[in-house]
Parts: structure tokens; C-alpha cells; sequence
């Protein structure tokens, strides 16, 4: 257990440097580490400082964010199938931000961006969670999950088609596939903050979401108060979700397929996969980044596109298991 | 005679479905006699047409020339009558010459065509040598070859008077046109070629990206460039746009090049883009005056 965070947090830190020295600007792996701390006045300095660094920090924080988010809305429903993304809180936080920036409230106030996010995921949570019923059974969970995220989609791209800015149209694909081209420090400073909550809240479910593993009233009879859980895991995921939604679009399948992977290592133990999930998410966001600026460096290859290649066929395997499971 | 219109038009409405074919040999790009009633629906033709017909000889130019946001010649636009480019409401105005860009909707000038409206098609101009042939084809078509002439002579006048100002080769200071999601054009598009002309080597041609490409913020901060042009902002914040507020872009932008923007005069090959040369060089003289 203590090994397996031992290997993960190598994995991130060797990855968040592989992060940083790897770009189209193709400096000296060396000379681009000496350029983040000291500023000697060339170009590469700023390329460091205000490139690449805010794209790293973004690709930790919400790759941690979404595995944390998959790993806690595993465990509440006890089903394997639940993702942010999957089921509709990536694209009802979507929803949220594009509103906020087309009627000019993420312009007229700071937070404005990842706050009306966030108020679009706690939506969307909301609304599987009450349509999935609370034992979140597959069926009910994923029907659930693809209306509500074909309808934040669809909402999505009205509001974007509505825009006077020709542009607005084409950016239906950033907010349906995600990505972390061209963000700088100020998306750090508007995501960071909601980001750290969120993940406090998560960390905190670890001994509801075990006790949740004999049944919840067991749990209850173990001292769980069932809804505070569920208000935290609520609050929680929306506000990771939303503030990473909100600086990088909708990445999807990262919640499902690092909890699934990691499953084995922690035994099985909803409690310690939470941040298990947060570093394994860190890591495969990042070697995601890295990858679409290795293959396609001009061309700003969606994340989401990556992650749901990889994501998608696991996706199928467990949609099978689970088939055969009921079977 | 209205009515006898509209089912000519409820007409070609549905031939407009049977293949093209044959007309296309006959393009009736120049009439044989003086055109009356000219209705063009491009932009870009607007400004040549605005530019050049007659008193009274252009009946309609397209809404788009109306619009500050990318049209140079807002105040002359709203005197004539705006259109949206629909094969129907062009067709009701009876024109007897209807002046489209190559980027018109091919099923609009076909419909017109069947129609036997007469319709002249205009490349977009992709250099600066093409703006002469141009404004000699706007002549040609508007039997006003006269006034094409002598736009002609007054514009390569002024384009020599400014391209010897230009620094020699080394001497030039380096730019960058930055746009919309990092995109970035080339000394072999218009927008380079105003830039060039200018006296100013260009970041794109660089990086192979003469006929413009996406490129990478990295490298534009790289590269270092002593001026980045970027366009205006549409209305209404978007994602591709943010790219231009980025700090990377902000710090590169230097205060003394900091007021160059691509604007309406950049938009089309007609002489305005003398005038954006004109206001570039100035540019790079107050720089290099102060000392930079």
C-alpha cells in the first residue's frame, strides 16, 4: 500500500519534469530547468514560466482531481461505471462555464468562471444522483448519465452557436474533448483554489466510503452519517470537476480508468484508492499532455481524445464484465 | 411583373436541383454594354465596386460592408442598399450584373445564372501584385477602365514611395501576425505582404509557414519578434481569441509597436492596404526613432 504510493508519486514527479522539458520550443533538457528558476533574460525563461509551467501544474492538479472525483463516486455508488465525465457532471460544469463566459460574468468577476462550473456540476450530480436513485445500479446510472450529458452538450453548443464571435462555434470541440493548450498562471490561480477544497472534501469520505462497503445500514450502525457523506461527495466532485472543466473542458474517462487500474493494488479499499486515484490521475493526465504534444504539436489534439482512445475499450471490458455479472 | 418574378424564381428553385453543366464554359464576367444596376455580394468586391462604379451604377452591396467590424468604408456602404447574398432577394432586385467572391455560395450564383443574371466571380486577392489585376477586372466588368487606370498608376506610385523606405535586408526588424488560435500568416499571403512591404522580416517564413500556419506559443516566444500584430476581437469572448491575451503574447508585444492591430484595412486586397502599410512603417519609425 505505502509501496504503491511510493511508485505512483515517483511516476508524477517523473513525469511532471518530463512535462516541463518537453515542447515544441526544443531546448536543452537542462538549460530549460536552469531557465524555470533563474530568470537569465532569454525567451526561454518566459517560455518556462509562462507556458509550461501553468500547463503542468493544470495537468497534476486536474488529472488528481478527476481520479479522486471517479474514485469517490465508485465507491458512494459501489459501481464500477461511475465517472464525472461519463455521466454528465464534466459536460453539465461545461455548460456552466460557457454560460459564464458568453453572458460576460466570468469578464465581469474573477471567480465567476470555475463558480458557475461549479454550479453546473453540483447540477449535474444532483440531477444523476436523484434519477440514478441511491443505490446508483448500472442501468439506471449510465441512462441517467447520458441524458444528462447529451443535454448539457447539446445546451452547450446552442449557447456557443448563439455567440456573436465567429470563433465561439468551433470551440464546441475544446469543451467537449478538453485540452491544456496556451493556459497561463491566471487559469492556475482561478482553478487551484477550488480544486484544493474539492480534493480536502474527497479525502475526507474515506471512512463513509469504506464502512459504505458493507451496506448502508451497516454503515449508519458504524456512526456514518449518510447524508453528510453524500452532501460532501456532492460538493466535493462538483468542485473539482467544475474548477478543472472550467480551465481545460471536459477530459473524460481518466475518473474511470485510473480507479479501475488501481483497484487491485489498495485490496479493494474505496478509502485508500481516493488517493491512490489522485496521484494515478496526475500521472496518466500528464503522460496524456505529453503525448499530444509529442505526436501533434501544432495541430492542439484534444485530451479527451487520448483519454477516451485509451479509456473507451476498458469502458466495453467492464461493460461486459458487468453484463455477465447479472447474467 | 413582380409575380411573374417570383415564379421565375419558384422556377429556377427547382431546376437548381438538375447538374450545372454546360453554362459554366460561358462565364459572362464582362457585359457587353455598361452595366445600371450592379449588386455585389462580397465584401471584398464591395470596397473594388464602392470604389469604382459610376454615380448610381451600384444598386446593393452586401450588409457585411456596413459593419465597422470588418468593412473600411462603413459611411459610403450606407448609402446603398444592404444584402445577405440570398439567391432570392438578389434576384428580385433585378440587377443586370451581379458581382460575387470565389467564396460566394456556389448554389446561390448557380440559381442566378439559371436565372440569367449575368455574375461576375472575383479570386480573393492573395498578394499585392494581384490587387492591379483586381481593380482592372472591376473596371472591366463596370465599363469604367479608365478609373481602373488610373487607380492602378496612383496605387504602384505609392507602394514604390513606401517600399523605399523600407530598411535593406538585415536591417529590418523582426513580426509576427498573430491571430485567432495561434495562427500566424506568411510573406506569401496578403497580410504577410502588407507587412513586408512595411520594411519587417516575418516570424512565419522562419518556420517554412510562408503561406501562414498554427503556430505554437512556444515558438512565437522564442523567436522573439519585435512586433506582434494582432487582429481585433470579435464581440463576445472565445476561447481562440484568449490565446492573444495570453502574458506570453502581452510581454512580447512591445510598447512602442503595442497600437498595431490588423484591421478593417487589412481585410481585402484593394489600395486601403496602403494605408495599414503606411501606418506600419510609421510604426517601425517611431520605434527604431526612440531608440529601442
Amino acid at each position: 500500500m505505502t509501496r504503491l504510493m511510493l511508485v505512483l508519486s515517483a511516476l508524477v514527479l517523473a513525469l511532471t519534469g518530463a512535462a516541463l522539458v518537453i515542447g515544441p520550443a526544443n531546448a536543452p533538457y537542462g538549460d530549460s530547468l536552469a531557465a524555470l528558476f533563474v530568470d537569465d533574460g532569454t525567451p526561454l525563461t518566459l517560455v518556462m514560466r509562462e507556458i509550461r509551467l501553468p500547463r503542468a501544474i493544470l495537468a497534476l492538479a486536474i488529472g488528481a482531481s478527476l481520479g479522486m472525483a471517479g474514485a469517490a463516486m465508485q465507491g458512494y455508488l459501489r459501481n464500477p461505471l461511475a465517472d464525472p465525465g461519463l455521466i454528465g457532471v464534466s459536460a453539465s460544469a461545461a455548460l456552466g462555464a460557457v454560460l459564464a463566459i458568453q453572458t460576460g460574468l466570468a469578464a465581469a468577476f474573477a471567480f465567476g468562471l470555475p463558480l458557475a462550473a461549479l454550479a453546473g456540476a453540483v447540477l449535474g450530480v444532483v440531477l444523476v444522483l436523484a434519477l440514478a436513485g441511491p443505490r446508483g445500479a448500472s442501468i439506471t446510472l449510465i441512462l441517467a448519465g447520458i441524458v444528462v450529458s447529451s443535454l448539457a452538450g447539446a445546451l452547450t453548443s446552442l449557447v456557443l452557436n448563439l455567440s456573436p464571435n465567429p470563433f465561439a462555434a468551433s470551440e464546441i470541440v475544446f469543451w467537449m474533448m478538453g485540452s491544456l493548450a496556451d493556459r497561463s498562471m491566471d487559469h492556475v490561480w482561478l482553478a487551484l483554489p477550488l480544486i484544493a477544497l474539492g480534493l480536502a472534501l474527497l479525502a475526507t469520505l474515506t471512512r463513509g466510503l469504506e464502512a459504505l462497503t458493507l451496506g448502508e445500514d451497516a454503515a449508519q450502525a458504524l456512526g456514518i452519517n449518510l447524508t453528510r457523506l453524500r452532501l460532501t461527495l456532492v460538493v466535493g466532485t462538483a468542485a473539482v470537476v467544475g474548477a478543472s472543466t472550467a480551465v481545460a473542458g471536459t477530459i473524460g474517462f481518466v475518473g474511470l480508468v485510473v480507479p479501475h487500474l488501481l483497484r487491485p493494488f489498495v485490496g479493494a479499499r474505496p478509502g485508500a484508492l481516493l488517493w491512490a486515484s489522485a496521484l494515478g490521475g496526475a500521472a496518466m493526465l500528464l503522460a496524456a499532455d505529453i503525448l499530444v504534444r509529442v505526436v501533434l504539436p501544432t495541430k492542439d489534439l484534444k485530451l479527451g481524445v487520448v483519454t477516451a482512445l485509451v479509456g473507451a475499450p476498458l469502458f466495453l471490458h467492464l461493460i461486459y464484465k458487468t453484463r455477465r455479472q447479472m447474467a | 411583373m413582380r409575380n411573374s418574378r417570383v415564379i421565375a424564381l419558384a422556377l429556377g428553385a427547382v431546376l437548381a436541383t438538375a447538374p450545372a453543366g454546360a453554362q459554366d464554359g460561358a462565364d459572362p464576367g464582362v457585359p457587353a454594354a455598361p452595366p445600371e444596376r450592379v449588386v455585389s455580394m462580397n465584401l471584398c468586391t464591395d470596397q473594388l465596386a464602392m470604389m469604382l462604379a459610376d454615380d448610381d451604377q451600384l444598386h446593393s452591396v452586401s450588409y457585411l460592408s456596413q459593419q465597422a467590424r470588418g468593412s473600411a468604408l462603413v459611411e459610403q456602404a450606407r448609402q446603398y442598399v444592404p444584402n445577405r447574398a440570398l439567391a432570392e432577394e438578389i434576384y428580385l432586385m433585378d440587377p443586370d450584373l451581379v458581382i460575387a467572391g470565389s467564396f460566394s455560395d456556389r448554389t446561390t450564383l448557380d440559381m442566378l445564372r439559371r436565372l440569367d443574371v449575368p455574375v461576375a466571380v472575383f479570386e480573393p486577392a492573395g498578394n499585392l501584385s494581384d490587387i492591379r489585376d483586381r481593380v482592372r477586372r472591376m473596371g472591366a466588368v463596370l465599363h469604367r477602365e479608365e478609373a481602373a487606370d488610373r487607380m492602378v498608376a496612383r496605387f504602384e506610385a505609392r507602394l514604390a514611395e513606401l517600399s523605399a523606405q523600407a530598411p535593406p535586408e538585415g536591417a529590418r526588424p523582426s513580426a509576427a501576425l498573430y491571430s485567432a488560435n495561434g495562427w500566424s500568416s506568411g510573406g506569401k499571403t496578403l497580410p504577410g505582404q502588407i507587412v513586408t512591404a512595411a520594411g519587417f522580416d516575418l516570424v512565419a517564413d522562419d518556420f517554412g509557414l510562408a503561406w501562414g500556419g498554427f503556430l505554437p506559443l512556444e515558438l512565437l516566444a522564442m523567436s522573439d519578434p519585435d512586433a506582434v500584430i494582432t487582429g481585433q476581437p470579435y464581440p463576445a469572448d472565445s476561447r481562440a481569441e484568449e490565446i492573444l491575451d495570453h502574458p506570453v503574447v502581452a510581454h512580447l508585444k512591445r510598447d512602442s509597436m503595442r497600437g498595431i492591430v490588423s484591421d478593417q484595412d487589412w481585410s481585402c486586397g484593394t489600395p486601403l492596404v496602403l494605408d495599414a502599410i503606411a501606418r506600419l512603417s510609421d510604426a517601425r519609425l517611431a520605434a527604431s526613432g526612440a531608440g529601442r
